[in-house]
């Protein structure tokens, strides 16, 4: 039987791969956007998991809004970075120092 | 039984496409990796009897957002080779974090087990997930709702605005501007004298 904790422990998982990614692609800008969308997912999961657990639908609209912000999230930030790369011809976190003075 | 066989099945699918997104070598099969992470995910949440954000999933991140993400990789010409400088040196680092914040999740729901509630029945026989989320997005979450469609707005004008540029020197016809013009712009008329006939 499949239970609550399966759930949470298959979101925690996934967080943690996440946060490993962040870590590891440390240099590349949009591998470090799609670490950032894996962690939401692993959020949604826990909600959507509780939502259905505890019989309650709002984990479900707070699932739906998450949805919502990360697609404009996602928008801006590649917008964001085609102006970088028109700009600097390079999406390379360690070149990004022009604010270091 | 079959519901923990679909359980396992697409958890490890979930995991190994979790696993190849952070270590591809290349920004496209990482993007193709999260679209079969977001797909196993919508077929978990179906199974968590979440019908429509499992759709809503599909369609809006499948559909929309990484195809954006594909978009733009295919169009940045990234150096993939330089991308890789320090992958191994941080490596460590990066699986003793991660193991840190697997570990502290872990001992929270390990010392919570007994706590966790039990999946409760649908409420009724014809339930449909659809509905039922309707009827409390448009009348609890309304607000928050309207605040949503502002928020992707405001993404939308930031987005074009962000990217639109203007180039100089392009010898494209304005129309308005065509259009728009009058005939004292454009026609002078001279009194002289009349020249004699040679």
């Amino acid at each position: 039987m499949i239970g609550l904790e399966h759930y949470l422990v298959l979101a925690a998982i996934l967080f943690s791969l996440a946060v490993a990614g962040i870590f590891l692609n440390r240099k590349n800008v949009i591998v470090l956007l799609m670490c950032i969308e894996l962690m939401l997912l692993a959020v949604n999961f826990n909600f959507v998991a509780f939502s259905r657990f505890l019989g309650n639908l709002d984990g479900q609209v707070f699932v739906f809004f998450i949805l919502t912000v990360a697609a404009a999230e996602a928008a801006i930030g590649l917008a964001i970075l085609v102006v970088l790369f028109r700009n600097r011809r390079s999406i390379d976190v360690d070149e990004l120092d022009v604010l270091k003075g | 039984m079959i519901e923990a066989g679909i359980f396992y099945l697409f958890a490890t699918v979930l995991v190994g496409a979790a696993v190849g997104v952070i270590s591809s070598r290349n920004p496209v099969h990482a993007a193709l990796f999260l679209v079969l992470a977001f797909v196993t995910s919508a077929v978990l949440w179906i199974l968590l009897e979440a019908e429509f954000l499992g759709i809503v999933l599909v369609l809006v991140y499948v559909g929309a957002v990484m195809v954006l993400f594909l978009f733009v990789v295919m169009m940045l010409n990234v150096n993939i080779e330089k991308m890789r400088v320090g992958f191994t040196r941080y490596a460590p680092l990066g699986i003793i974090v991660a193991l840190a914040v697997a570990a502290e999740i872990g001992y929270v729901i390990w010392t919570r087990r007994g706590q966790l509630p039990e999946k409760q029945p649908l409420p009724a026989d014809n339930y449909s997930n659809t509905e039922a989320l309707g009827a409390v997005l448009y009348t609890d979450y309304v607000y928050a709702f309207e605040l949503a469609a502002i928020i992707l707005l405001v993404a939308i004008v930031a987005a074009i605005a962000l990217t639109m540029r203007q180039r100089a020197g392009v010898k494209a016809q304005d129309i308005s501007a065509q259009v728009a013009t009058r005939r004292q712009d454009r026609v002078r008329l001279v009194s002289m004298d009349s020249e004699p006939r040679q």
